[in-house]
């Protein structure tokens, strides 16, 4: 008889384990696509640029030196080796892009054009994506951590092979700091 | 929803005791009848819910009114709209729902479909116009948020449960007025020692039978306005900005009159309350509303970013 329930005993935890893998592989996989997930949101910044100093191109023809900070710094932002590399280049790219927008608020006739605004509603939007992916992986990655620290589920995790995610930081100091606009 | 069926095996289980009788051969014919309604008319509803509501409200297709705008500023209103239903997609971690535009002038939003795979959300023109794009953004979240949690799918099964539980009683009724005697008289020869329990319970059947269809609609109700609040919790976890979603509560509360474009059937799916009701949160109205009242769903939302300034002991 008590066989029987040590057997029963085994299957219970059999299945409460395999529950728990399964689980946790959901959310690690979860956790990668919202990495990827970042990684596709700066493409699409990369792709949209040209368009953008092409549109503004013709009516900026003073802030060439603006429009071509924008321009390198998307090259070099392309060319960036490893994810350190391309957080700083990309928040560099962010910072030309804002010294773009903000140096457009004094041409008139550029604000009114409706090209323009639908340009610039596209890059906000693109900030705006880029930064609610960042937000997503820190989201399911906060999760998948909890779901390996909580007990009695940090006593398996290591030895299934699940180790913590790592959060999205700032690596750059300045990106802190209060952006200054100079006109 | 564990309630709902409760309900309906109760109500089947008393059919069983009380009409059809025991003795021989015991099939529990009531109960396996309030089961399969409760599933089927539950399935049916998942399946071809949400095309019935967008054909209801005469949604028309994002990509459609997008081509078919005059206005610049239209445009950039359907592009924003666009772009901010991708962001929350985005920020929530699902795919991005098909949008749908109502042509209605009373600001308002509703988001349908049975899983995250088969949404849609659709907003009113006079949404549009009156939202600036921060609180366009809060609402568009917390229609994300009823996508996210399943709220649809919860809120179809509940429909479904009430008309079953409605119509169960109804028969259960009618097959008591008709076959009860005899089914009483004979249960009683074969167990004699049931009596007091057997009674009670019977009485409470009969309350139950009653008062079924009532009960049931409350139950909808106290379920759909604790998912709005929920809803209104996981919108602002996604934009991590309550303030621009309790902006939006004010402007759109402030301009309500009724939408006639969605219908009564469909009025718990939506942001506001479509029938123009004001719950004003006191008496028996507001156990009947399918929202919580608005300034109730501000107030928690201007917790939620450190914004009151309620002093102790004063009642709200």
């Amino acid at each position: 008889m008590s066989l029987v329930v040590l057997l029963v005993i085994v299957v219970v935890i059999g299945l409460w384990a395999m529950g728990l893998y399964n689980r946790l592989v959901g959310l690690r996989n979860q956790t990668q696509n919202g990495w990827k997930q970042i990684d596709v949101q700066l493409k699409r910044r990369h792709d949209l640029i040209p368009n953008l100093v092409n549109t503004v191109k013709g009516q900026m023809d003073f802030e060439s030196s603006t429009l071509t900070a924008v321009t390198e710094a998307r090259t070099k932002a392309m060319a960036a080796t490893g994810p350190a590399d391309s957080g700083q280049k990309e928040a560099a790219l962010t910072q030309a892009i804002g010294r773009l927008f903000a140096v457009a608020e004094s041409y008139p006739q550029l604000k009114s054009n409706e090209n323009v605004k639908m340009l610039q509603e596209e890059l906000s939007s693109t900030e705006n994506k880029i930064g609610f992916a960042r937000q997503f992986y820190n989201d399911i990655a906060t999760k998948f951590n909890t779901a390996t620290e909580t007990f009695p589920a940090n006593m398996f995790s290591a030895s299934f092979g699940f180790k913590p995610a790592e959060l999205f930081t700032i690596t750059d100091d300045a990106d802190r700091a209060v952006p200054v606009v100079k006109l | 929803m564990i309630v709902f069926v409760a309900f309906l095996v109760f109500l089947g289980a008393g059919f069983d005791l009380f009409v059809i009788g025991g003795g021989g051969s015991y099939v529990p014919l009531g109960t396996t009848i309030a089961l399969l309604v409760g599933f089927g008319s539950s399935w049916a509803s998942l399946r071809l819910g949400d095309r019935m509501v967008l054909a209801s409200a005469s949604a028309e297709p994002l990509d459609q009114a997008m081509a078919n705008a005059t206005t610049d500023e239209e445009k950039l209103r359907y592009r924003q709209l666009d772009d901010i239903v991708e962001e929350m997609a985005i920020a929530a971690g699902l795919p991005k729902p098909a949008t749908y535009i109502v042509p209605d002038r009373d600001p308002n939003a509703f988001a349908t479909g049975r899983d995250p795979q088969h949404a849609s959300l659709a907003v009113t023109e006079g949404l549009l116009q009156t939202l600036d794009r921060e609180e366009l953004q809060g609402v568009v979240a917390h229609e994300m948020s009823h996508i996210r949690n399943f709220d649809i799918r919860l809120m179809m099964i509940v429909a479904a449960l009430v008309g079953a539980v409605a119509l169960m009683a109804d028969w259960a009724g009618r097959g008591m007025w008709f076959g009860g005697a005899r089914g009483r008289s004979r249960r009683d020869d074969d167990r004699g020692g049931g009596g007091a329990a057997g009674a009670i319970f019977f009485v409470v059947w009969i309350v139950a039978i009653i008062l079924a269809p009532i009960v049931g609609r409350l139950l909808a109700m106290w379920v759909s306005r604790t998912r709005e609040y929920q809803a209104d919790a996981t919108g602002a976890e996604l934009t991590r900005n309550p303030l621009g979603l309790a902006s939006a509560l004010e402007k759109i509360e402030d301009a309500v009159e009724p939408t006639t474009a969605i219908k009564r059937g469909t009025a718990h799916l939506c942001i506001a309350d479509p029938m123009g009701k004001l719950a004003d949160g006191e008496g028996l109205s507001a156990l009947w509303a399918t929202h919580p009242p608005m300034a109730k769903r501000i107030e928690a939302l201007k917790q939620m970013a450190y914004q009151t300034g309620r002093p102790e002991g004063v009642k709200a």
